[in-house]
């Protein structure tokens, strides 16, 4: 039985213009006014008012006690919804690539140095309400390489994507999976144990590394040689780098935690089919989850048991919950509509719309500036015809960062928020959908 | 398997002794008449009906009409929930031949051997026990459109079921519905040395087989039989194309694709239903003056790049303006998820320009036309099968259950996850 990839991969390479952004970073306050505001971090504010200045939020509150400057832009909001801007965990959007088939772990590998930030998926990104993107290599190794936390600002380069650390250093994280999707001919693994094994013995050089580091102490003559996979490791064994760890299976997912607690490195668990089989494991562990919310189970054995009802069994165990796109495998422009597919399963309408926002940035170690509508954090907000999770509802603007970067209302942004000719130029093959695990179902 | 979860409340009244499982296809004459009340009854015959009641005995519609007026056996079963609608239609998957697994033993949807096969029935594949059929009619599909997949020139038949009974034979409402044509990037074999390695030369071997088939049925009616052909399967299949009875139906998505499915119609005066057709609505004065209709692709299936980089959320809906009668589908999945659900499909082309009727009468009485099969299913009306899905609230919603699917009488399932 033969099987297609399920995407071509042959692309017009036309050149797009640059991504049609709102004005420059504002010095001007701008105070939206009159919506529904759901901050996410407290409750629902009716006729609220958001201020944002200089690229953070200013001020949110109710209309009574919330002072508007008197230069502000005024942009009049009643009947609207206003959310934080949509924290995607697992997205493969812009054409990226991570490691090639020469090997299972390759931790010196960056997917910042294969993105496109004109590729179109991006722009449907915006149209999705989306603000901010972990984009990860594909799940075809145990450790495909480098994510990176991108910011979804106007941009000409990758560079205007950064999200950065005190020291300018662009924050993400570690891509790693086990499974069957990271399986195949040597020197790849072959079965679940061979997977744990070479993991385990890659994570013992980088302690050994760390080791002669911390020996050789400031003697340089001393210190082993650079090794960018050690590098890459010892950011994950340090603490500075979350795992971002493709699992599907209940005992998969568990193997993750023992390696996790083996080496203590941070780990955020992906897709995470069977999580409800071992919710309470989950929770005591206070294993993060970051699922996948598809409208079938199968395509592939291990995800036989997917449920709908999973993040709602995850809710109720107290295990973290957010919910992800994999765009490709769903739309980044229906991210609104995975939350409202999980309240069916039984999941609280409060929690689902955290999945979207505030988990989210809490999984990649962001949520001091991202995820919700606090004074001091970015100004990343989503203005939306009404309840977020009606299927009708439309996404009408995306902010990031105090500038406009989707408005529904000009027929360009639109033409991305809906499809049409010519809504996909640029748009490239995403890492996932071109490995094995998406031609031979495994 | 994955039914871990408490499932939504279901709205029923006496409805547990009816929950059986969905084998027995044969209506029980002893069984007692179903009533099935909504608080809305979109019957897709008509307006809706506000506290209307749909009435069914020995598995057929006997009345439907307001909760007022239709007299209701004191000896009837009931249920009730605050939306009623005929039993949906799926208008093209390969779901049954195609199964959720995706290993060899549950994929019989596509045979690559030879690039034109129209001899393979779908009969032969269906099994109506994957778990992929009760996961669609779970969300109130009774009636499916499905068969073999696209992915060669002419890959097989199609057929049409219930998504209730033990066999494929008992499933079965249309045996045979439609053959598969596939044009474009799709009816390339891997093998880049085998044919059809080109659109033109895909269009020629197409119209090869139908002039073939001329011939066939010129010298079939031969005055002396020893001059008259052997028996073909692959031409008697055509034949049926030539002459009317068997509809094409062609998987295209690029214009230049549909216009070359358009020119093959008109160049043999056969039927064709368009399938998938991304690109419709560049070309939609053409379809309709060619009087065909369109069984538009998932409202959300992913695009991006190759044949369906210009797909668009709104195609089903400029096609209804324009006049083309339209369906939708779950469509085929190679991967994750196996299967998509019309019902969610309806629910974005809903949100995209179509309104909640028109929605729903794409996978429910437009289908059935579409599909030939309005005389049994698709709206709810007196001598139609007594196909029912119940909801909790607008069918659409993200948030809404389907509570309660009942299939010639009978209650089969509720939402499962």
């Amino acid at each position: 039985m033969r099987r297609r990839p399920i995407l071509a991969i042959a692309i017009p390479l036309l050149v797009s213009a640059l991504v049609a952004g709102g004005a420059a970073a504002q010095d001007r306050a701008v105070a939206f006014i009159g919506a529904e505001v759901l901050p996410i971090s407290g409750p629902a504010i009716s006729g609220g008012v958001v201020v944002v200045k200089g690229g953070t939020i200013a001020a949110v509150g109710p209309a009574a006690t919330t002072p508007v400057p008197p230069d502000a832009e005024r942009i009049d909001c009643a009947g609207k919804v206003i959310l934080p801007g949509l924290v995607d965990t697992h997205s493969h959007v812009g054409g990226g690539a991570g490691g090639d088939a020469s090997g299972p772990i390759q931790p010196d590998v960056r997917i910042v140095d294969s993105i496109n930030v004109r590729d179109a998926g991006f722009r449907k990104a915006r149209a999705g309400g989306l603000t901010t993107l972990n984009i990860m290599p594909g799940s075809g190794h145990l450790l495909s390489g480098q994510t990176i936390y991108a910011k979804l600002r106007p941009a000409a380069t990758i560079d205007d994507f950064f999200i950065r650390d005190a020291d300018g250093r662009p924050l993400g994280g570690m891509k790693m999976a086990n499974g069957t999707n990271s399986q195949r001919d040597p020197p790849f693994p072959g079965t679940r144990s061979k997977s744990a094994a070479l993991v385990r013995q890659k994570f013992l050089k980088a302690v050994d590394y760390r080791r002669k580091l911390a020996e050789a102490g400031d003697d340089a003559t001393k210190r082993p040689d650079r090794d960018l996979e050690m590098e890459g490791l010892l950011d994950v064994l340090d603490g500075r780098v979350i795992v971002h760890h493709h699992a599907h299976r209940a005992d998969d997912l568990l193997t993750v935690l023992r390696l996790r607690d083996e080496f203590g490195f941070k780990v955020v668990l992906h897709h995470a089919s069977e999580a409800w089989k071992v919710a309470d494991r989950l929770a005591a562990a206070q294993a993060p989850c970051s699922v996948i919310v598809v409208d079938s189970p199968g395509g592939k054995i291990e995800a036989m048991d997917l449920s709908l009802a999973t993040s709602g069994i995850l809710e109720k165990a107290g295990v973290p919950c957010a919910i992800h796109t994999d765009d490709p495998v769903t739309d980044s422009r229906l991210f609104l509509r995975t939350a409202g597919l999980a309240v069916r399963g039984g999941m609280s309408r409060e929690k689902a719309l955290e999945a979207l926002t505030l988990a989210g940035a809490r999984m990649l170690g962001l949520e001091g500036r991202i995820g919700s509508l606090d004074v001091g954090k970015d100004a990343d907000l989503v203005v939306l015809s009404g309840d977020p999770l009606a299927v009708r509802t439309k996404v009408l603007e995306t902010w990031v960062e105090g500038r406009k970067v989707f408005d529904r209302a000009d027929p360009d942004d639109r033409l991305f928020a809906v499809g049409g000719f010519g809504a996909s130029r640029d748009q490239k093959a995403q890492a996932c959908c071109t490995d094995d695990s998406f031609t031979e179902a495994k | 398997m994955i039914i871990a979860a408490p499932r939504p409340t279901v709205l029923v009244i006496a409805a547990a002794t009816l929950l059986a499982a969905a084998t027995a296809r044969a209506v029980d004459p002893a069984a007692p008449p179903l009533a099935v009340f909504g608080d809305t009854v979109y019957t897709m015959a008509g307006p809706p009906i506000e506290r209307g009641v749909v009435l069914i005995d020995r598995g057929r519609i006997t009345h439907v009409g307001s909760a007022l007026d239709v007299p209701i056996p004191p000896d009837a079963a009931r249920l009730r929930a605050a939306v009623v609608t005929p039993g949906l239609l799926d208008a093209h998957t390969a779901v049954g031949l195609t199964g959720f697994l995706n290993q060899e033993q549950d994929q019989d949807q596509l045979d690559t051997g030879e690039p034109i096969q129209p001899e393979l029935r779908a009969i032969d594949s269906y099994n109506p026990r994957e778990r992929l059929v009760a996961w669609l009619r779970g969300f109130g599909f009774t009636t499916l459109h499905t068969g073999h997949a696209p992915g060669a020139l002419v890959s097989g038949q199609t057929m049409v079921v219930k998504t209730a009974g033990g066999s494929a034979d008992e499933a079965a409402i249309l045996p045979v519905a439609m053959v598969a044509v596939t044009l474009g990037d799709d009816a390339r074999p891997d093998d880049e040395k085998k044919s059809p390695g080109t659109r033109s030369k895909a269009v020629a071997m197409l119209r090869g087989e139908l002039v073939k088939t001329q011939d066939y049925l010129r010298k079939r009616d031969l005055a002396d039989p020893e001059k008259r052909p052997d028996r073909d399967l692959r031409r008697e299949v055509f034949a049926d194309v030539l002459r009317g009875a068997l509809p094409l139906l062609v998987t295209v998505n690029r214009a230049t694709d549909i216009d070359a499915a358009l020119r093959i119609a008109a160049e043999f005066r056969i039927r064709i239903v368009l399938d998938s057709a991304a690109e419709a609505y560049l070309v939609a004065d053409r379809i309709k003056a060619a009087g065909v209709p369109v069984i538009v692709h998932p409202t959300m299936r992913r695009g991006g790049m190759g044949e369906t980089e210009n797909i668009s959320f709104e195609t089903a809906a400029t096609l209804r303006a324009k006049g083309i009668p339209i369906a939708l589908q779950s469509g085929y999945e190679g991967y994750v998820p196996k299967t998509r659900v019309a019902l969610f499909e309806a629910a974005i082309a809903a949100a995209n320009g179509l309104t909640t009727e028109q929605a729903l009468a794409a996978i429910t009485v437009d289908a059935a036309t579409i599909l030939g099969v309005a005389d049994r299913v698709g709206a709810l009306k007196p001598g139609l099968d007594g196909d029912v899905a119940l909801f909790d609230g607008d069918p659409f919603e993200y948030t809404t259950h389907c509570v309660g699917v009942v299939v010639d009488g009978t209650v089969v399932s509720n939402e499962r996850w």
